[in-house]
This record gives C-alpha cells, structure tokens and sequence, in this order.
C-alpha cells in the first residue's frame, strides 16, 4: 500500500514515523517548505541566532532513507480524489492508496489596507524568517499586531536586534481573550519591564507605505499614527487549506475530520494544524494548532491507517510557553474565567512575575486545571490530579511533589499555602512532607 | 555603558598584546655565577664551563639566539659523553627555562612588577568591564543565547580559528618549549616566591593563568546566568575547588616543603598518580604522606562510585574538576559548537574507553616496574608506555587539542573524547545511580536548544520529545539544556533509581 502525506510538519511526519513503526508500506511525505522536518516551533531562534536552522531539524538527515520514509520537495497543487492522484505545480503525477492532509496553516489577514506592502510580514515557515531578516535591516522601529503567542515571540525577535517595539492588542491586557486577568498584566508588566510598547484597546486600520512600497508607519482605529519600518501580523493563524477548497472533500474552517481523522472521503485523512473536529469536545478548540495535538493526532492516525482503528483523545488539555523571560504551563481547560461550576485560587509573588492558578470545582473542591508563570510543574502529577478529581486542599498541600524548577531553586510553596488558607479559611493545609532521599 | 564595554575591550587587547609581546621582548646575559647558581654540581660544572666560554657574558637581544647557542655548548659539552656512550655521564637536563629567565636583563625583568599588573591585573578588569555592562543593557535576568549563532567568534569564524591556533600553539610552547616563554614566567616570580618560596616554574605560571581566566569568565557566568542558582553554585563551586585546591594548597605544601598534591585529582585523570617518582615522594613523609596515597585511592574506589551513585557524575565534572572547571567558563561561550551526530557519539564512546584501557595498562606497567624493577613488561618498556601516554594523552589530548580546540569543537573536547576519569564516572552513571535528567510529559517542542547547548554533544531532544529520561554516561549534569529549555521540560535530580529508563506515555496511549 502507498501511503502520500502532504507536508512534512509535526502531525505529517509523526504519522509516517508511527506507520514505519508499526509496518512496511510505502511511504511518501511531500513538502514545498523544506527538504526535511523541522522545528517550526524554533523559527524564532534561528533569527535570535541562538541557533542555526540545521539545529532545529530533530532528526539528522540519513534517519528518513534508514527508516525508508521518502522525501519529496514539491508543491501539490490539485488533487484527484476520484483516480487517487495528486498533481505538482511542474506537473508530476503522483497516486496513492491512501491520502494524509496536513498542509498547517497560514497567517491571518483581515484585508487591512497597506497589508502587502514591503516590511509586513507574519511568521509561520522558514521562508517568513528568512524574509524577515532581510526585512528588518536598519529598521529601529516595529509594530506588532495582535497579542498572541506567535506575536510575543516576534516581538522578542525584533527586541533582540534593538528594535523598538510596539504591540498593539484589541484587549484591554495582553492576550485578553485566553488569559485571566491577571495572568495577563503579569505578562504585560514584564512587557513593559523590557521596554516595549503595549498598546491596549487598539486595532490596527491600515498600514501605510512610502514611495518606495515599503511600510513607513500605521494607523490605529482610533486615529493614532505609529512610525515604523516594519509590521508584523499575528493576528492568529488559519489553517491552511486552499489546496482542497473547492473539491470534493468537505471543509469549514479547516479540512472536517472525525475523532478518527477521517474526512468525508474514503482513505482521505486529514490532521495537524489544518483539521477541524466536526464534534470538538466541550471547552475544547475545534481546530488544534499545537506542537503536541499535532504528534498526538499523529500517533493515532497511525493505528488507524495501520489497521487498528484508534480514536484521537486529547486527554487532560495542557500547553506551555514563554513570554519573554517567563515561563508559562498550564494544565486542564484554564479559560479566562472560570467555569460558572468553579472556583479559583490564585497566588502571586510579591515580585509580580511568579504565579499559580488553581481552578477547583465550587461543590466538591475537585481539581480542574493549573496555570504556572515562572515555576515548572510536572505534568504527570498534574495530569493525574485533575484526572482523578483530587481535592484542592490536597493538591495544595501537595505542590510540592510536582514542582520541576532546576535544583536550589527557592520554592515558594510555603507562601502559596499561607495565602491560600488565608483566602480559603475553611481548608487549613500543612505543606506535605517530601522525603529527603527516596529509596 | 556601551562605552564602558568598549573601553574595557580595549583595555583587554592592549594588554593582551601587551603579554604577547613580552616573548619577543628582553635581553639576555648569562653570567658565570648564574649558571653555577643553577649548576651547582662540580662534576657538571667543569664539564660545562668550557663549552659555555663564548656564551658567558655575552649580550643576546633575541632568546632564539640566545637557545641557539646556548644549546649548542651544551651539545657540544655533551658530544664527547654521547660518542664514547658513557649515557650516565651525559648531562640531559639543560634547565634552559630557569637559565633563560635568570639570565634575562634590561626591560622585562627590571619592569616585571608593572608588567604582572598591565598582563594579568589590568588586563582582568578590562575584561570585567567588557562584561558588567550587560547587566545593564540587557537589565532583565533571562538566559539570552542571541547572535551566537551570527558572530565568528562563537560559531567557528576565522577569529575563532586564530583563537584556536593560538590556544594550541601556547600549550606547546608551555609543554615543549617553555623556555621560550620565560619572561611570562618571570613575571610570575613575586607571587611564586610568596606562595612556594621559589622562584615559578612555567606550572606556576599555568596554574596562575588558569584560575586567573577562570575567574574572569565566571563573572561572565555570574551575569549570564544569575536567575539560576543552579549554575550560579556550579560555578562558585568549581571556582573555588581551582582556586583553593588546584592551586593554593599545593603550592603552600611546597613552600612548607611537604609533599605537594591536588586532593581533588582522581587517578585515571591524575595519571602520574601511581608514578614511580610520586610514590616515592609520598612513601617517604611519614604518616602525612600515607595519608595522602590513602586518599587518592579512597577516591578511586570509594569516592567515585559513591558519590556517583548518589549524585550522578556531575559532582566531579561540574562542580570539582578542574578541567570541566575551565570548560564552564572560558568554554561557556563555545559550548554549541559540540557535534550531536550519531557518528560522533560512536566515535566518542570508542576513543574515550580506549584512553580508559590505555590509562590502566599503562598504570599497571608501571606499578609492576616500581615493585619488581624489571623495567620491562611482556617485552615492552614501561617507561616508554609511560612517556606515551604523557606525550599523547597528557599533552596532546587534554592540553592542545582538549582545549585548543574549543573555539572549534566546543568546550568539552577532553572531557567528552579523552577523559579516562569521566569514562570511569560514566560507566557508573550509566548503570548505578540515582542520577537522571528527567523529562516533563509530553511538554517538549522539539525546538533543539537543549541539544545546542549541550557540550558534551548529547542529542538530549532526541530523548526528550519521546518523553524518555535522558540517562548517558557522558552527561555532565551541567544543567544548562534544562536551563535553557523555553518550555520546562528538563529537570536533573537524584532520585529513586526504579523506574529511571521508564518513557512518559499519555494515558490515552498505554493501549496503543
Ligand atoms: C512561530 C510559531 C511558534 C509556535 N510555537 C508553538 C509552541 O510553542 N507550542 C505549540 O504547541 N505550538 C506552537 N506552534 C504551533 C505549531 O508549530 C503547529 O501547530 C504545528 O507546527 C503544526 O504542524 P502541522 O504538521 O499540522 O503543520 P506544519 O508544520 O505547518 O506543516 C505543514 C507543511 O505542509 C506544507 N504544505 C502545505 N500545503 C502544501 C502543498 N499544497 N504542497 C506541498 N506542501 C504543502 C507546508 O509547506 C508545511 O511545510 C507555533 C507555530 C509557529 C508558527
Ligand atoms: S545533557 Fe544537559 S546536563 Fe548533561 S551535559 Fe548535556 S547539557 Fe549538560
Ligand atoms: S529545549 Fe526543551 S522543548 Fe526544546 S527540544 Fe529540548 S526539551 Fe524539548
């Protein structure tokens, strides 16, 4: 059987290592990005230059002739669903038994006026940073639009070659619409800490050029005008599926797949960041763009083309990231607010750059997720709480056992339970005991 | 404070040319009761005397032709003995280093005072003041690995070969001609004569530079580093153990003319441990001197298992030894320069037992010659064995290339290639010790810093984005691929050694 993924990201090629693992059908994994998988998540460093793009490839060249995965750099440009053919822009035919779409996603654009002007970009592939490099040459001032997570990592990019930076968010705090409150002026405090300019409450209405084609400064909604030389776009990311748009296969946002990654077309499968779950569970995104639920999704693809028909369950929900300097994890369904069934708890260090969040059901004070800023939580002991229930108090009293901060690191468990029977009198915790030497 | 950078960098190089200069700078004159101060034997005098006439007294303005012919009289002085192979009478040691610097005139030595200050002093505080600034510029803590990756020095631009080369070409000169070096050494005679009661040997001076280097560095890994206390404790640590046991204390042994010894060195790294000549010295003062032995073999047999079990090589690689001491400041800023490739880790593991083979057949061919005096075992000369391994292990590995390469090859060229002593330590990580490098779930991101920064070359996201503890003989437990992890995935800690090789697996996943 001749298996064909379209695109060589996380959930593509996760799916071809997990068929290889379990047997010997032909496998082809095409892609127009790169020769080779890599690290999408590290773009960032390539620019920092904290590490070069041969570093972010996790696996070294010869393992995909070992492991026989074939590799192809091309473009697909059609596909017949009918025959079982895909066609390349240069006109390749290529068949196959059975199909993997994960062709991952593409920057928003909300057709601001000025948007494809020289000097504004998103970052999404290889191509983006290389771009980007060239982009910022003897810029001194950028504008960042949108608060996410692909915007904080531009805007350390763009800090790191002393760029002055400005981030304009449509919330009144960074990151508004997925953080809590005050998670999210955390965030924004160390925002300013570095120096950078967030700019609350405003929108971007169109960005504006000079005579040469490239972006001069932009405007905001409400009138203001920001001198720049370079604009980056994170406004989100959208999945990337203008491949299929008008075929056969059925689309929404994203390529509709099942739990099992079936589309609407037999031997037609779609994952990763360009798949939308017809029945998402509850609280969960329909469309998951992380590192994680794409190798996940991966690994259950694979069972199932392999034969053994494998359902895709997320499991606890959990994430992490870095803002700057900080740290972020979290565990469970965090939302910015609680859920109406729950409470929270919330700590934080008197520096303001340390934090923990416990959400905990109002009735019987079960465990329902964590947000960490500046400490490292394990996630098995957490995956094992919120999975079982724990009770908050115990939870509490137990931090301890899954703090993963490097050794001599302070703990500020003892300030998390004072403050916490402070604000929840009716639980009185004692830090658990942790045993010096385990045998 | 760009400014002060700048200033201080330039204060840095004018002295560092300053230092560099100083080989080539000088006078010589050797004297007749300079060369009996240094010749005191009479026998070797009247041989020597005669053949030194046209030298004594003579002004050189270069040390080359000063060596030349000065080596020359004593060829000539030695010719006869070696023509009619009376080899007993044949004078080897031409103690040519203490010559030289005894009978250097005019600037060096008349300034040496002042030019210690400009060299090592000043040269110092141009180097802090290069690197202070940063707490300034970049005012918030946060490990910021940015253009390492653009600039030459760190990523093997020609700066950083010439750097290189230099490296290499000082430990030859240092091992094999430090003569030429004698005004350096000069320079060191004040602090020398203070700390040992004699005059300095080009050890001294290595010794010096050495924890010299180490120590400006470490304010690099003070500021570099200092939301981690982890590497800021490392740090202090391995400091501390150049500067007090490396150094001090053996020089003090000296000066109080007892047997001198680094009590942290481990036989196999310390390989002159079990050498005829150091037993000696140890066999023959007294209860001290026993004592002594007794802790280094302590060491070897109990210590390092021990210690290893408990706390994973780590306690010596990055908080004791000397080597990884250097490599973790002076090599910190080359540590990605490593090679993560499969090759490379089977070339490591092939190399760096061998040295450990080596290092134990040639320790026991000597030990057999020092209780038999047979000089000979199983048909080859032990002595030989010996001068093999110091030449091509001692010097070439762990000094030029060990650390002459770590402009090009990363820090730990030595300590991941070459050391006996960490493949020992590394045989008991590996298969009895609490020691792991545990990974957090299923949190990692394959993004590779972790595999970057790691200097002994260990492909830890290969490990880490499987969920599977990273267990490796070769870990040093430096700690940085945990600290520079951006989404807290790694931890080192000691822990219950069940379940060690045990990989996350999602619960969703243990039927699969
Ligand atoms: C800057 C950045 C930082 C991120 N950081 C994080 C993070 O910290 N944590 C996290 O969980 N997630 C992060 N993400 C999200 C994560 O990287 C994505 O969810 C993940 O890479 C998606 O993988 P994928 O395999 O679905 O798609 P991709 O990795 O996007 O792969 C799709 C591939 O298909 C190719 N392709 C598309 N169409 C065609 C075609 N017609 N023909 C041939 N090839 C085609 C594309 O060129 C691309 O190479 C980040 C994303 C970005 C952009
Ligand atoms: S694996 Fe980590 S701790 Fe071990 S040597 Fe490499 S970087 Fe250091
Ligand atoms: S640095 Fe952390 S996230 Fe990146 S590959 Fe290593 S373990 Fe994974």
């Amino acid at each position: 059987m001749k298996i064909v993924i379209i695109g060589n990201g996380i959930s593509g090629i996760t799916t071809a290592r997990y068929i290889r693992k379990q047997s010997d059908h032909e496998i082809l994994v095409i892609s127009a990005e790169s020769d080779h998988f890599f690290s999408r998540t590290a773009l960032m460093y390539i620019y920092m230059g904290h590490m070069k793009y041969e570093h972010t490839k996790p696996y070294e060249d010869w393992f995909w002739s070992k492991n026989r995965i074939e590799l192809k750099n091309a473009y697909i440009q059609n596909i017949d669903f009918d025959s079982k053919k895909l066609f390349t822009v240069k006109g390749e035919e290529i068949s196959y038994d059975k199909l993997v779409i994960s062709t991952g996603s593409i920057t928003n654009k909300f057709d601001w006026p000025g948007q494809d002007l020289k000097g504004v970009q998103g970052m999404v592939t290889k191509q983006d940073v290389e771009l980007m490099e060239e982009n910022t040459i003897g810029v001194t001032d950028a504008v960042v639009v949108g608060g996410g997570l692909i915007g904080i990592e531009m805007a350390e990019m763009l800090h790191s070659r002393n760029i002055h930076v400005h981030i304009l968010v449509r919330d009144n705090v960074y990151w508004g619409g997925i953080l809590p409150k005050q998670e999210a002026e955390l965030v924004g405090r160390h925002i300013a800490e570095h120096k950078m300019n967030l700019i609350t409450k405003s929108e971007l209405k169109e960005i504006i050029g000079d005579e040469n084609g490239k972006v001069k400064s932009i405007i905001t909604k409400d009138g203001k005008e920001i001198k720049c030389g370079f604009v980056a776009l994170t406004a989100g990311v959208s999945p990337n599926i203008s491949l299929v748009k008008d075929s056969k296969l059925e689309t929404d946002r994203g390529i509709l797949v099942n739990d099992y990654l079936e589309t609407n077309i037999k031997d037609v499968y779609s994952l990763g960041d360009c798949a939308q779950f017809r029945n998402p569970k509850e609280n969960h995104p329909p469309v998951e763009q992380l590192w994680y639920t794409g190798k996940m999704q991966g690994r259950a693809l694979a069972n199932t083309i392999c034969g053994t028909k494998t359902k895709y369950d997320r499991g606890i929900w959990f994430n992490s990231a870095k803002f700057l300097d900080i740290e972020y994890q979290t565990y469970g369904i965090m939302l910015k607010e609680p859920l109406s069934d729950e409470d929270t708890f919330y700590w934080e260090h008197k520096d303001g750059k340390i934090s923990m969040r416990a959400n905990f059901d109002k009735a019987d004070g079960a465990l329902r997720g964590f947000n960490f800023f500046g400490i490292r939580f394990k996630q098995t002991v957490a995956d094992d709480w919120i999975r079982n229930k724990k009770d908050i108090g115990y939870c509490i009293s137990n931090l301890n056992k899954g703090f993963f901060d490097p050794e001599f690191y302070k703990s500020y468990h003892k300030d998390i339970v004072e403050h916490f029977n402070k604000v929840q009198p009716q639980y009185q915790v004692k830090i658990a005991k942790k045993k010096f030497l385990v045998f | 404070m760009k400014i002060i950078r700048n200033i201080g960098l330039t204060i840095f190089l004018i002295c560092f040319a300053v230092f560099l200069s100083l080989p080539f700078l000088g006078k010589y004159k050797l004297t007749e009761k300079t060369f009996t101060e240094n010749f005191s034997d009479v026998n070797q005098q009247k041989v020597l005397k005669p053949a030194l006439k046209d030298v004594f007294d003579k002004e050189y303005n270069s040390n080359v032709a000063f060596f030349n012919d000065y080596n020359k009289a004593f060829d000539d002085a030695n010719k006869d003995f070696r023509d009619k192979k009376e080899w007993d009478k044949v004078i080897n040691d031409n103690k040519i280093l203490d010559i030289t610097k005894s009978s250097s005139i005019g600037f060096v030595k008349d300034n040496s005072t002042l030019l210690f200050i400009i060299c090592f002093l000043i040269s110092a505080l141009g180097g802090i003041m290069y690197m202070v600034p940063a707490l300034f510029i970049k005012p918030v803590a946060g490990i910021k690995n940015d253009y390492i990756f653009k600039r030459g020095i760190t990523s093997r631009g020609i700066i950083a070969f010439c750097f290189a080369a230099f490296l290499i070409i000082f430990y030859i000169f240092l091992y094999q001609k430090p003569a030429y070096l004698s005004n350096w050494v000069l320079l060191m005679d004040g602090l020398s004569n203070t700390l040992t009661g004699g005059n300095s040997s080009q050890w001294f001076l290595y010794g010096f530079l050495y924890c010299l280097v180490m120590s400006v560095m470490s304010v690099r890994m003070y500021i570099k580093y200092r939301n981690n206390n982890y590497q800021l404790l490392r740090t202090t640590s391995v400091l501390f153990f150049q500067i007090a046991f490396a150094f001090m204390i053996p020089n003090i042994l000296t000066n109080l003319q007892l047997p001198s010894m680094d009590f942290k060195n481990i036989w196999p790294l310390d390989y002159t441990f079990f050498f005829d000549y150091r037993l000696t010295e140890l066999t023959s003062n007294g209860m001290l001197g026993y004592w002594m032995l007794g802790w280094g073999i302590f060491l070897i047999i109990v210590g390092v298992p021990v210690m290893v079990y408990f706390f994973g090589k780590r306690w010596y690689c990055s908080w004791v030894c000397g080597c990884g001491g250097l490599a973790e400041t002076l090599g910190d800023p080359f540590r990605q320069l490593s090679d993560k490739s499969l090759k490379a880790w089977k070339f490591e593991r092939i190399i760096v037992h061998s040295v450990l083979v080596f290092a134990v057949v040639m320790t026991i061919a000597v030990l057999y010659t020092f209780f038999t005096g047979s000089p000979k075992l199983l048909g080859i000369d032990t002595y030989s064995i010996r001068q093999t391994y110091s030449f091509g292990i001692g010097f070439m590995f762990a000094g030029a290339i060990g650390t002459g390469f770590y402009p090009v090859m990363g820090s730990r060229v030595w300590c991941r290639f070459g050391c006996p002593l960490a493949a020992y330590l590394g045989i008991v990580q590996r298969f009895k010790s609490r020691f792991r490098i545990t990974t957090n779930g299923a949190q990692c991101i394959s993004c590779g810093n972790c595999s970057t920064y790691c200097e002994m070359g260990i492909d830890v996201r290969a490990y880490a984005q499987n969920g599977e503890n990273i267990i490796r003989s070769s870990c040093v437990g430096c700690g940085i691929c945990a600290a520079v992890c951006p989404r807290g995935v790694l931890k080192l800690e000691n822990l219950a050694e069940e379940g060690r090789f045990d990989a996350y697996i999602r619960p969703e996943e243990k039927a699969f």
